[in-house]
């Protein structure tokens, strides 16, 4: 027999489409990935179904009258949105916050983020595959979060409660002692939800080096928030400058080692836990008084520029206002976290498979309203 | 006297009919095909409400109730819309292959239940070579879902079905290896007669076996852990994205017809099949499937998704080393353990078990890194 | 933590879930049964009260949107402002509530209910008397605290919701 050479088969890659609807991107996201079989070669991202023009339509607003339109920015935790233009508009006219303004802005933002993180654990679970289990129950503990905003502000989802100066109205007397049972529930939840699915071999599996983001590759791409905090970067805007009157408050940042899917979701967990902790100590330290500064409908900043950021829960969200003295700014940027959060995506994805692409898209936490604006 | 020399000399001669059937042959034939035609639309319907009660209950919320009393007759509701929806194929699809494969697909679900017992002698073939001819005819069903994937001319389905045949022909062979322990315990490939040989039900006497199978039962059907050919939130739904109408109905009604047929599987040769005290015969059969069929409900409400290459290194270097190694084992037990002695038997087998698995799963990789590309 | 693979932490998992089908669902089953929306609700429409309206516009500027519509004449006769025309957009409306809380004569109220949906575009677009209070139309205690001590209290979840059948 003549001896043949090795028959090998022809392949190619393909490109495959993960369209702007989708099971689990989370918002109008496109992806057109360039598969070798299962392997992902390369990605492409196609970002803007959402745009809105937010920050034009800035220019045409009053700045009491934008305050609504930050809550469609980062639909899922509305409420940090309102206070980073706040505070950047307060920064920009020197305005002065009263003391219990100050102290119920702290409780809600840390409401917000154990808000967002439910919904971030929850979809990240889901898209794990845990046919929708983790998600209902971060769901339930989240709704009970929104029934107290619901009762301060009136409102489930855009909440428009922070204003210039302050607050738009203070809070009923039935909030505190449900804040208090909240805060104990959400306690034993978070034990019990560890016990779902800290230790599954199968999400172990899954998620430990899984998308690895090495530490310098964060830092070079401005990542921030909890991705960059579980890749060992120790970086948080509330201990590293400090707004609003947060060192009076004291927690721990929690810190990853290695990057991986894993560590983002135990940063997370731990990142609840820590909110926890700040909120008991302002339940108790709350003062009473005025909960608005006298600041009129509308304000006149001088002119000059102004930027201010502060630790939102998906990352360091920020707004650069410029004001040439009229009742609308002249210019408003914003920081999307999310858009920068997602440009190292293309890094973490390289070499591992579809159904991991999802689960590293689904732990970096985005936001399509912050990424098209 | 071993336990193989007192089987082999009590094995009956075997006859495909009982002798007192009235009317011979075709109307014993007869009966049987209707009745099992009725029993597994039957048992899908009640399988199906199992899964979306218990599966939402353990999801604390309540599943459907408004469709009949308690919500019984929404499997019947489903039906009725699914016939009600056109039919789409799509334009480039090879129409017979699209056609055909849910009729493959679907067929032999139903085949697998000719040959098992509901009583002591009550089948519809009582073949002297049932274990193996469900075996053979289980494979069949992955051509059909071959076939949807292609036929669909769609890159979604086409990797999910490839993802279906590699997972499929992984784990037959730890299934058919657990099988085998059972058979030497027994002494006869019939379903009757390993019913009639488990004086102790044999998941105690074969625990090893008994999760082997199951493990290897839920990778067969598709279902969750090991649910990837249909992943909702990776590929749309796999490949029966393009189906629809009664097509697609026949897909979701071979989940369920497999998932009830494995569960039937399990409870006649590892639970003991139709024995049990009090209650009439074929009424113990029902509820042991049931039992087995709520047991994956809770692994599927439960556990992530693994991935396909964690899945085929599941099967290979876990699965299939450890069937090995019980085979082994349940050799030399047959051959040299005293009949007078069956608990402890069963309280060493159980060691073993713990022992195995314990240490086996430090030995392998579950699963690739990230590739260079 | 180890890294361990031989099972445990699905048992756990397991146990978790099983002790979930033994306690209470979460749920409420709507049309039957309803849970009291919150006090300071922002519902879907908005409340004028012609009696105590002035026409002085301050609700038309502050609306981020400009649904709000004002056409006033002047009444020589009593020598104020009469409002002829008042037309809120709802369909446009964001239920922001900056009207109300701009509202110097507290003539705004927003709504408290939440099932207003119509069948037509041009209903949504509602004036002068299809915009005042009625038993069907209740308001809300949103910056009006004498109406919210009134109004039922908010069901909360964090207090145990108990199922009726």
């Amino acid at each position: 027999m003549t001896t043949t050479e090795m028959m090998t088969l022809k392949t190619e890659p393909f490109v495959l489409n993960f369209g702007p609807v989708h099971p689990s991107t989370h918002g109008v996201y496109r992806m057109r990935a360039t598969l070798d079989g299962e392997v992902i070669i390369d990605i492409e991202p196609v970002v803007g179904y959402l745009h809105r023009g937010i920050e034009k339509l800035a220019e045409e607003r009053t700045y009491t009258g934008f305050i609504p339109l930050t809550d469609r920015l980062d639909y899922i935790s509305p409420m940090s949105n309102n206070l980073a233009y706040c505070l950047a508009v307060e920064k920009l006219a020197g305005i002065k916050v009263p003391e219990r303004a100050e102290y119920i802005r702290i409780i809600i933002a840390e409401l917000q983020r154990l808000a967002n993180h439910c919904v971030a654990v929850g979809s990240f679970l889901n898209d794990a595959g845990a046919y929708f289990t983790p998600f209902m129950y971060t769901f339930r503990e989240r709704e009970k979060i929104i029934d107290l905003f619901d009762m301060v502000c009136g409102q489930r989802l855009t909440y428009n409660y922070m204003r210039i100066g302050g607050v738009s109205q203070d809070i009923p007397e039935e909030f505190m002692p449900a804040l208090k049972k909240l805060v104990d529930q959400l306690t034993r939840f978070i034990e019990e939800y560890e016990r779902l699915l800290k230790q599954n071999e199968i999400l172990l599996a899954r998620a430990k080096d899984v998308g690895i983001l090495p530490r310098e590759t964060a830092i070079n791409y401005g990542i921030s928030g909890p991705v960059a905090r579980a890749s060992g970067v120790k970086w948080d805007l509330r201990k590293a400058d400090p707004y609003s009157i947060y060192d009076r408050f004291e927690f721990d940042i929690p810190v990853g080692e290695t990057g991986d899917c894993y560590d983002r979701y135990r940063v997370r967990i731990e990142e609840m836990r820590q909110s926890l902790r700040i909120l008991k100590q302002a339940m108790k330290d709350i003062p009473s008084g005025p909960v608005k500064a006298d600041v009129p409908h509308l304000v006149r900043p001088p002119a000059g520029e102004a930027y201010a950021h502060l630790e939102a829960p998906k990352g360091e969200l920020g707004f650069y206002l410029v004001s040439d003295g009229s009742i609308a700014p002249y210019r408003c940027h914003i920081r999307p976290t999310s858009l920068i959060n997602l440009g190292a995506l293309r890094e973490m994805v390289r070499g591992w498979k579809v159904a991991d692409l999802i689960i590293i898209f689904g732990s970096i936490d985005i936001t399509m309203g912050e990424v098209d604006r | 006297m071993t336990i193989a020399d007192a089987v082999i000399n009590s094995l009956p001669m075997q006859a495909t009919v009982t002798p007192d059937w009235p009317g011979g042959y075709w109307w014993h034939w007869l009966f049987f095909t209707v009745l099992l035609i009725v029993f597994v639309l039957c048992m899908v319907m009640g399988a199906i409400y199992i899964e979306r009660r218990g599966m939402a209950r353990m999801q604390s919320r309540l599943g459907p109730n408004r469709t009949g009393p308690f919500g019984l007759l929404q499997a019947v509701a489903d039906a009725i819309k699914v016939l009600l929806k056109e039919n789409i194929v799509p334009d480039k699809a090879d129409k017979l292959v699209h056609w055909l494969a849910p009729v493959i697909a679907f067929a032999p679900a139903m085949m697998i239940f000719a040959v098992v017992p509901f009583q002591d002698g009550a089948l519809l073939a009582d073949l002297n070579i049932g274990i193996l001819y469900v075996v053979a005819i289980s494979s069949v069903s992955t051509v059909g879902v071959f076939m949807a994937g292609w036929g669909s001319s769609n890159k979604y389905s086409l990797l999910g079905a490839m993802r279906n045949v590699a997972a499929v022909v992984s784990y037959e062979m730890p299934l058919v290896l657990a099988i085998v322990g059972v058979v030497m315990v027994a002494g006869s490939l019939s379903l009757n007669q390993i019913v009639l040989a488990q004086d102790i039900p044999f998941f105690l006497v074969q625990p090893l076996g008994f999760l082997i199978f199951f493990i290897a039962g839920c990778a067969e059907i598709n279902r969750s852990p090991f649910d990837l050919m249909e992943a909702d939130s990776e590929l749309v739904a796999g490949f029966h994205t393009e189906y629809s109408g009664m097509k697609f109905a026949m897909f979701y009604l071979v989940e369920y017809a497999e998932a009830i047929a494995i569960s039937a599987i399990i409870a006649t040769i590892f639970l003991g099949g139709w024995r049990g005290p009090f209650l009439p015969d074929w009424l113990w059969f029902i509820v042991k499937v049931f039992v087995v069929f709520f047991l994956m409900v809770w692994t599927r409400t439960t556990l992530p998704r693994v991935r396909i290459d964690q899945l085929m290194a599941l099967a290979w270097k876990f699965l299939f080393p450890l069937a090995l190694i019980n085979l082994f084992i349940t050799a030399v037990q047959v051959m040299f353990w005293p009949p007078a002695l069956p608990w402890l038997m069963v309280v060493v087998n159980i060691v073993i078990m713990v022992i195995l698995v314990v240490s086996w799963s430090k030995f392998f990789k579950l699963g690739w890194g990230r590739l260079e590309v | 933590m180890k890294f361990e693979r031989y099972g445990i932490g699905i048992v756990k998992g397991l146990s978790v879930t099983i002790r979930h089908m033994l306690r209470h669902p979460t749920v409420d089953q709507f049309p039957e049964q309803r849970l009291n929306i919150s006090r300071r609700t922002r519902g879907n429409e908005l409340i004028w009260s012609r009696e105590r309206c002035t026409g002085c516009g301050t609700c038309a500027k502050t609306c981020p949107q400009g649904v709000i519509e004002i056409v006033t004449a002047t009444n020589l006769a009593d020598n104020k402002y009469e409002v002829e025309k008042y037309q809120v957009d709802t369909g446009y409306c964001i239920q922001c509530g900056l009207c109300v809380e701009a509202c110097p004569y507290d003539a705004l109220f927003m709504g408290y209910s939440y099932e207003r949906a119509k069948y037509r575009r041009g209903d949504l677009v509602q004036a002068n008397d299809e915009l005042q209070e009625s038993p069907e139309r209740p308001a809300s205690g949103y910056f009006h605290p004498d109406i919210a001590k009134k109004l039922p209290q908010q069901t909360l979840l964090v207090e145990k919701i108990v199922e009726k059948r």
